[in-house]
């Protein structure tokens, strides 16, 4: 093809798939006046759905990142069949359609499921409780980080792990003191994707948690629900799950250039 | 004094080395692949050996049932590119093997080794700003300040220009002098014997032959010590 061409087809697909890709959210902002966005702002479900989508996407990134970080050090440190094996495991709910998620964790923690059964002799009953909400948005976020947080630790130079260890420093502390801060533009970046994906679960959250506004009821479920009684109210809360992913972009773009500078 | 009689199997490479450093130095020479930085490793304890000993002082570091880790081997150890920590800065550095000490003490025992290395007036620059040469001192420094019982340097000189290695292998020698510290060096240049009072010739996995330089010479048992030692004397 000849250079001009190439180059048409370029800016073809660029402008094509940006506009495909913009249109949909600038459609958000720009059908919506000011006083429906007041009005949509103050609905009911808004402030219940925020306040449960930040502290259960907080909970899911917590134990994301403390047990995904050591699981990713461990895979990044061992080469081999088992470490592989892990690994895909670790990305398995990332190709799992996430209302299939939802159903596997039914099946798995609901009151007759595999491991349900175990708890609800114990006086534990997972499905449709908050708690149910952590687990589904730390199953669907967990490959994020781990992803990235073997790529990052992957990159620590051997030397200075080896080092580290000759000055005393036992595996654990090279790890926090080493490790950790050597790959944390990475570790960051990591855990902005899997927090913005925490965020927007959507379909395994409404399967093992359902919509119960307070309880389980997140600003994705929030959105579906309000679509069915006021589109202005849907239309807010999309608008402010767009602020809360566009935040988090800004952040993702100025570590991982942070990274790159360092 | 440092023993070591250690077997290890790395993929093609069988490692079978049998070795004492007392408070002198031992140069390691070999060429590429011999298995001088794998060496280093099983004596630090980042890996293990399949069979052998290490004494160090006539005490164990590792006989098959003893493994002490490495982070208790109180062994100096300065790979070949420094090793320095990017994310801190000189006087942090030196300061990372000290975290037994108060954070005063710390200081000061820290401050107190980069005068000895004459390198004071770094300890606040950050680790990207320094020169190759400066680099190695800082290194030298952060693995002394634990006050190790042996010293392993692993091709020391190898990344520096001509007149900052010529400068620091004259520092180096009469530090080890000055402190009797058991010290094996790896390396491949010749120039680096200068250092050492012993040569240890090390070719796929093994010590071929050992002595002075002018042993060496003499007698050399493979093309590979031969020129080794020929380039030493010019």
């Amino acid at each position: 093809m000849r250079s001009r061409a190439w180059d048409a087809v370029q800016l073809a697909s660029i402008g094509l798939l940006v506009s495909f890709l913009l249109l949909p959210v600038a459609s958000l902002g720009l059908t919506l006046s000011w006083d429906e966005l007041v009005t949509g702002l103050r609905h009911p479900l808004l402030l219940p759905a925020v306040r449960l989508s930040l502290t259960t996407s907080a909970s899911s990134l917590t134990l994301v990142v403390v047990l995904g970080s050591l699981v990713a050090w461990w895979i990044a440190r061992h080469a081999g069949r088992v470490s592989r094996l892990i690994e895909s495991v670790t990305q398995l709910p990332a190709v799992i359609p996430p209302a299939v998620a939802g159903v596997g964790l039914l099946l798995a923690f609901g009151r007759r499921g595999l491991f349900g059964a175990f708890l609800e002799r114990h006086g534990i009953a997972l499905p449709f409780t908050t708690p149910a909400v952590v687990l589904a948005e730390t199953f669907v976020s967990a490959p994020f980080f781990i992803q990235a947080a073997i790529a990052a630790f992957r990159r620590v130079d051997e030397n200075l792990i080896a080092v580290a260890r000759t000055l005393g420093a036992s595996p654990f502390r090279t790890f926090l003191r080493v490790a950790v801060p050597l790959s944390a533009p990475g570790l960051v970046a990591g855990a902005a994707m899997s927090w913005a994906r925490s965020l927007g679960e959507f379909g395994a959250t409404l399967l093992f948690a359902g919509n119960l506004t307070g309880r389980t009821q997140t600003l994705p479920l929030a959105v579906y629900t309000a679509m069915e009684s006021d589109l202005r109210a849907a239309r807010a809360l999309a608008l402010v799950m767009v602020a809360a992913s566009f935040g988090l972009l800004l952040v993702l773009r100025r570590v991982s250039s942070e990274g790159r500078d360092a | 004094m440092l023993e070591v009689r250690i077997a290890r199997s790395v993929g093609s490479l069988q490692l079978d080395v049998d070795l004492s450093v007392s408070s002198g130095t031992v140069l390691v020479a070999g060429p590429n692949g011999a298995g001088k930085t794998t060496l280093l490793h099983l004596i630090l304890g980042v890996s293990r050996p399949d069979a052998g000993r290490i004494l160090l002082d006539g005490r164990p570091l590792f006989d098959g049932r003893v493994d002490v880790p490495a982070e208790r081997r109180r062994l100096g150890y300065v790979p070949q590119d420094s090793a320095l920590f990017p994310h801190l800065d000189v006087l942090g550095n030196v300061a990372f093997g000290l975290g037994h000490l108060p954070r005063a003490e710390r200081r000061d025992r820290a401050g107190a080794w980069l005068t000895k290395l004459g390198v004071s007036d770094l300890a606040r620059r950050r680790i990207a700003a320094l020169s190759g040469g400066e680099r190695q001192r800082v290194a030298l420094a952060r693995a002394l300040a634990r006050e190790p019982r042996a010293l392993l340097l692993d091709e020391p000189f190898a990344s520096l220009d001509p007149t900052s290695r010529r400068e620091l292998r004259a520092s180096v020698r009469g530090w080890l002098a000055d402190w009797r510290l058991p010290a094996l060096i790896v390396s491949h240049d010749p120039a680096d014997a200068s250092v050492a009072d012993r040569i240890a010739v090390m070719e796929r996995g093994r010590i071929v032959q050992q002595g002075t330089a002018e042993q060496l010479r003499a007698a050399p048992v493979s093309d590979f010590v031969a020129g080794f030692a020929a380039r030493q004397a010019t």
